[in-house]
């Protein structure tokens, strides 16, 4: 823990929100299309039309936002499974919450054709939502119940079958493949604010209730017998937890593409600043998502300029090392 | 003793207990082995009837015939035997040795290395016209590199003080999510025909294989087939625990590395030739698990057959369905073998 008292805790937090909001403001600014600071307050100030005008309102700005607000959901998404499921490598990705709501997706572009945003969310939740279910389910069933083991597997397992659900439908359409393979890879880019709104309720909401449950998620955290013991009813805290990983997760799914890594590495990293409070780590992840999606993002259009490594992509590379040490770690840390 | 059978060869040098029940399921799968081969090579675009495909395989049958038969359809339906054999084999192996069903050639990340593989050698050697600079027929070269870095990657993140079974899976499921991402973005930068050539390999079909690749996968799945047969016992006391397995005088780290490098070698054959067809070797050990019992000896080859059969029923559905539009045949291995598996959890979930 890298902050003691609360003094620190709240200046750190105050920190944290003023990168948050200097990197939204940097990917409004950097990018392909060389702009300047003066010009992007000019494009909000007296908008005049121009080209650079015209690319920092209509896809910057939204691409800034929507990393903004699918980095804070996938991190507080992953910290929500990582204290449901006791296990330290549960994220929306390695559970296959992730490919489920992708596949479900994938199919809905094939059947309905690229257009109906409402319906995308809706069958996004859904895919998000069987592929939690099952991964539970799967990863409970046998005598010793949930280990850590059997579910990371049973969420390999499921993450193998919608993937080859996705892969079987792009297979059969090239179409479809083409126009969804950017999506699948995880992206921020060249989406439209109207995609953000049609998500942003049930990732607001995602977010205020994590926040209303920090307390409950301090004494589930103990343990299920403890909290049942103080009088916490754990079956529809669960509930309540795993409704809410799926709007979170599905939303952000719905946005942005399955992006991987960040529901891992950033509960992790707020913890050893923060602590195991959920008060503070729940916060904490929200922003410092926001923070590591952003900067991924903002690199990504750097890496192979003029074309752009989908944030996917760079998620993954920042992010298995770090998995890969806290496989190693063992799950016997906590 | 009356399930058994011993045999003692030259002066009892050699000896064998043969469990009676796994020999006649063995004897079953062998026969419907034979006749799915007859059958699928009688169908397709042009249908021969069974005699006739004798006729061919003794040299008979017309012109036509004989071109259809030994130059397109039998040298993909041996590729699709050896292959489901040796993923089958491989996840029996896996399974025996972490411990744990759910394990599978496609969780260790060994597989999507050789999508990585193969989706670089596409986007690499293609020059400004997409078309490729060097032979199609170095892919399964490309592959075979793939799945043996992958599966040496994991296997060294995975030591410390020797490697435990749960490393082993976890530090294969995050290389494979990077490995996965990798893939996405070369098919991402890559043009978008090229990019359907490489989704539909990884999806895993045996469209176009050629007796050379029969020539090479044969040799090479069965010799590795016969040492995963030597080695049955060790997989027996691996599935023990480590601890038990130390008791008995096993040298587990040794033993478990030659094991992974076995299932390697079978896994990466395959994938060469036949894509990343999925589910295999998770389903055939099961359903061999439930026909024989978990004793490895007599798991391996009915296993082995199963992933044979396995993968050539889905290239005969994939070539009938929608004829004459091939379906590449990992879409039914996955599309039947998903279900299955939930199933299969759930009918086993206490034992």
């Amino acid at each position: 823990m890298l902050l003691k008292n609360t003094g620190q805790k709240w200046l750190g937090f105050l920190i944290a929100i003023i990168i948050l909001l200097f990197l939204m403001c940097a990917s409004i600014v950097y990018g392909y299309t060389d702009t300047t600071w003066s010009t992007a307050i000019d494009a909000f100030v007296n908008f005049n039309g121009s080209n650079e005008h015209i690319v920092i309102e209509s896809v910057r700005l939204p691409r800034s936002l929507i990393a903004a607000a699918v980095g804070a959901s996938l991190a507080i998404a992953g910290v929500l499974m990582q204290t449901l499921t006791r296990n330290p490598l549960a994220s929306p990705d390695i559970l296959g919450v992730n490919a489920g709501a992708g596949a479900a997706v994938v199919v809905a572009v094939t059947v309905f054709g690229n257009s109906n945003l409402e319906l995308f969310t809706w069958l996004s939740f859904l895919g998000a939502a069987v592929a939690s279910v099952s991964v539970y389910a799967v990863g409970s069933i046998g005598r010793e119940g949930l280990t850590p083991m059997k579910l990371t597997l049973a969420g390999a397992a499921i993450t193998a079958m919608f993937a080859s659900i996705t892969q079987g439908v792009l297979v059969l359409s090239e179409a479809v493949l083409e126009e969804v393979l950017f999506w699948l890879a995880g992206s921020v880019a060249g989406r439209k604010l109207e995609n953000l709104t049609a998500v942003l309720p049930y990732l607001a909401a995602g977010w205020i209730f994590s926040l209303l449950l920090t307390a409950k998620l301090n004494v589930l955290s103990m343990g299920e017998d403890v909290a049942k013991g103080l009088g916490v009813n754990t079956g529809l805290l669960k509930i309540g937890i795993g409704a809410i990983i799926i709007m979170l997760s599905g939303g952000a799914v719905a946005i942005a593409g399955p992006i991987g890594f960040i529901g891992i590495v950033i509960p992790h990293l707020a913890r050893s600043i923060v602590g195991m409070d959920h008060r503070w780590v729940i916060p904490y992840s929200g922003v410092l998502g926001g923070v590591l999606l952003l900067l991924a993002d903002i690199s990504s259009r750097y890496i192979i300029m003029p074309q752009e490594v989908p944030v996917g992509v760079m998620t993954a590379i920042i992010g298995t090392p770090f998995f890969i040490y806290i496989a190693r770690k063992g799950f016997n840390r906590q | 003793m009356r399930n058994y059978k011993s045999y003692r060869l030259l002066n009892e040098r050699i000896t064998y207990l043969l469990d009676r029940r796994a020999m006649r399921v063995f004897g079953v799968l062998l026969l419907v082995t034979g006749a799915l081969i007859i059958f699928s090579t009688g169908l397709g675009e042009m249908k021969i009837n069974p005699l006739d495909v004798f006729k061919v395989f003794f040299g008979g049958g017309t012109e036509m015939e004989r071109l259809v038969v030994q130059t397109f359809r039998l040298p993909r339906i041996m590729v699709a035997l050896l292959a489901g054999m040796g993923l089958a084999a491989a996840g029996g192996i896996l399974q025996g040795m972490i411990r744990n069903p759910l394990a599978s050639p496609d969780m260790l990340g060994i597989t999507s290395g050789a999508s990585v593989a193969v989706v670089a050698f596409l986007a690499f050697f293609s020059d400004k016209n997409h078309s490729l600079t060097v032979s199609i027929h170095w892919m399964p070269v490309a592959a075979f590199a793939g799945a043996s870095v992958v599966a040496f990657l994991v296997y060294l993140l995975a030591w410390k003080n020797g490697v435990s079974p749960i490393r082993l899976v976890l530090i294969g499921i995050g290389v494979m999510s990077l490995m996965k991402a990798l893939t996405t973005m070369m098919m991402v930068l890559g043009p978008i025909y090229q990019t359907s050539q490489a989704n539909i390999w990884i999806i895993g079909t045996v469209y176009g294989s050629t007796w050379k690749n029969v020539a090479i996968l044969a040799p090479w799945t069965i010799s590795f087939l016969l040492i995963a047969f030597i080695y049955a016992r060790n997989v027996n006391v691996q599935e023990l625990g480590d601890d038990v397995a130390m008791g008995l005088g096993e040298r587990v780290q040794k033993q478990r590395f030659i094991l992974l490098l076995v299932s390697t070698a079978l896994i990466a054959g395959s994938v060469a030739f036949a894509g990343g067809i999925s589910f295999i070797g998770l389903m055939a050990p099961h359903m061999a698990r439930r026909l024989v019992g978990p004793g490895f000896g007599a798991l391996l080859p009915v296993s082995a057959l199963l992933g044979g059969i396995m993968i050539m029923g889905a290239d005969l559905v994939g070539r009938m369905l929608f004829s004459p539009l091939e379906i590449p045949a990992g879409v039914f291995t996955a599309s039947i073998g998903a279900p299955y598996f939930i199933y299969l959890l759930y009918k086993t979930r206490n034992s």
